[in-house]
């Protein structure tokens, strides 16, 4: 237990819910299935999903928001539930987004309330406060109020705030949801910062890149449990022995994503849209050669750019992903 | 901690356009109807007991929607789960928002009595002019520690407004904010007493009008005190259950 700043077995979170009243139908969701995760202090770690994978709620369970329906789980040695203040203590929290600020009062006001409730001393708040806003690079604009503010420069606000009292472990979820690629390249750089001053950092995010320039571990979380849990490098391993082949579309059908689906040596296949045009991966078995089988399917769509290459993280984790959709769901560790 | 966060709530609160909006139009009607109600009672000798108690209605009217609004509008926010997540009691935690919605109470009964004046001319004659700020500073500070006790129901209540909507009429009207207790039925007797609207109100009518203030006021502080107690143990409760139902934060 020393040697980990986050550690969870069996972690579990299900909602129940009832609609109808004549007839009440109860329906129970699971949300977090079953969760064992341990990041070593001074970690930054990667919690990697689609949506409604479980990603928030895990984050929620183990900064105390949420009690969890079965397992548990420590911060710093101490328990989520029976020692809630304590662990409190020694986090901080910050999601992505507009919210999560008083947006009438300043940015130094902001941070001056959540000082006080944080119980740092009054007077190392003022010294503390500005060396946040070095930090987070707002000096200068400490005195406007939020609302004027573009949301990178919210969500770095969101960040000094999380770091007042000094935490332990920071949880981040999904910090660079919506920022422009400028802002998000900031943030990486304040959160490469934070894990190289040996704060326990435990991130979620959708951007692969995002995951692989920062985090040392990565675990892929799908229908509640994890499914894969690795370096970067080991997850890339996912996709060994395949071949990823990408085509720009206009109009392409599901009843041709369907087919190709189905031809011979295709194992994963993926439709992401960009303004009016589709990108189409197609990820095959690497002896096999789909490309003039995806071509013909694709007969009468207008193409555009085709491209083969190897694959990547991202890749890596649409095959995690996909497979965890299957009946029987793989649990940790790489393939042999 | 709890001034500081009373503060820096009030500065939000008040820099609502909709809240300043609201905050400059119900004191007149409210002003209008209490003057006319007790001009058609023939008793237009009391109008300034009619303005005081209009004037508590607004307290009452902003402690109430305040301590829910509040509640509700930093769950909308985002803040709630924030400042729930602080390492400190829940109690604590949200006292300074409670007082401060009873802080910007305080604006209610002025703008009342300003609009009273302006209007309706009701000279501002108060019986004991020294007693009558510190009874509504006291009413003020009962009504935002019974805020407290309303505010662990907001907690657990993802719907608070409509609760607030359900309060409103009946507290005043119990308390005697407008009309005397004594003219309403006997059995709202025992729920008056035990609420700390009440004797606040009595205190700030007996400032106003003449009486004994200190003596009402001390009830209402009193038992303002016992719901804060009450408060503070519930919203430790609350703040659990919020946790297992997952309410603290929108969805």
């Amino acid at each position: 237990m020393g040697e980990h700043a986050i550690e969870a077995v069996g972690l579990h979170r299900s909602y129940r819910s009832r609609t109808g009243w004549l007839r009440p139908q109860r329906r129970e969701v699971h949300a977090v299935a079953g969760v064992d995760l341990a990041v070593r202090h001074g970690e930054l770690f990667g919690l990697l999903g689609p949506n409604g994978a479980g990603k928030t709620t895990t984050i929620k369970l183990l900064n105390t928001l949420l009690i969890p329906t079965g397992g548990e789980a420590r911060i710093c040695g101490f328990d989520v539930v029976r020692q809630t203040r304590e662990v409190r203590r020694r986090i901080g929290y910050v999601f992505g987004g507009d919210r999560g600020l008083y947006d009438r009062l300043s940015a130094r006001d902001n941070l001056r309330y959540f000082a006080e409730l944080y119980g740092v001393p009054g007077r190392e708040q003022k010294r503390r406060i500005a060396e946040l806003f070095a930090l987070v690079r707002l000096t200068g604009r400490e005195d406007d109020r939020v609302e004027s503010y573009s949301r990178g420069m919210r969500q770095r606000l969101h960040i000094a705030r999380g770091l007042l009292h000094r935490p332990r472990v920071l949880f981040l979820d999904e910090p660079s949801i919506g920022v422009d690629p400028v802002a998000a390249r900031e943030l990486r750089q304040t959160v490469a910062e934070l894990a190289a001053t040996g704060t326990t950092v435990l991130l979620t995010t959708h951007y692969m890149a995002e995951a692989d320039e920062l985090c040392g571990r990565i675990a892929v979380i799908a229908g509640g449990r994890l499914q894969a849990l690795g370096t970067p490098a080991e997850l890339r391993h996912h996709a060994d022995g395949r071949r990823v082949l990408e085509v720009q579309a206009y109009g392409v059908t599901d009843g041709q994503l369907a087919a190709i689906r189905a031809r011979p040596g295709v194992r994963e296949v993926s439709l992401a849209v960009h303004g009016a045009a589709q990108l189409l991966g197609v990820q095959s078995d690497a002896g096999v050669d789909v490309q003039a089988d995806v071509l013909r399917e694709l007969s009468g769509v207008r193409l555009g750019r085709v491209t083969a290459r190897q694959p990547t993280l991202e890749d890596a984790y649409v095959a995690i992903v996909n497979r965890a959709a299957e009946p029987t769901p793989l649990v940790g560790g790489v393939p042999a | 901690m709890i001034a500081v966060g009373a503060l820096l709530h009030v500065k939000q609160l008040s820099r609502s356009p909709f809240e300043i909006a609201i905050a400059l139009f119900v004191p007149v009607v409210q002003a209008t109807l209490a003057v006319y109600l007790f001009r058609a009672g023939g008793e237009p000798d009391r109008l300034l007991e009619a303005a005081v108690g209009a004037g508590l209605m607004g307290v009452w009217s902003t402690v109430l929607f305040g301590s829910g609004g509040a509640i509700q509008s930093q769950r909308w926010q985002g803040t709630l789960e924030m400042i729930m997540l602080a390492p400190r009691s829940p109690a604590l935690v949200l006292l300074p928002v409670t007082l401060a919605t009873g802080i910007t109470g305080t604006y209610a009964m002025l703008a009342t009595l300003a609009w009273g004046r302006l209007l309706y001319g009701i000279p501002l004659d108060f019986a004991h002019p020294v007693a009558f700020p510190v009874a509504v500073a006291g009413c003020i500070a009962g009504l935002g520690m019974f805020g407290l006790l309303l505010a662990s129901s907001f907690v657990l209540l993802r719907h608070a407004n409509a609760l607030a909507n359900m309060l409103e009429y009946p507290i005043w009207l119990v308390s005697g904010m407008l009309v005397p207790v004594t003219a309403l039925p006997g059995w709202t007797g025992p729920v008056a007493a035990v609420l700390p609207t009440t004797w606040g109100a009595r205190a700030v009518h007996e400032a106003a009008a003449g009486g004994p203030v200190w003596p009402a006021l001390g009830g209402c502080l009193a038992i303002s005190l016992a719901c804060l107690a009450v408060g503070w143990v519930l919203m430790t409760y609350v703040e659990r259950r919020a946790r297992v139902a997952a309410t603290l934060a929108l969805a």
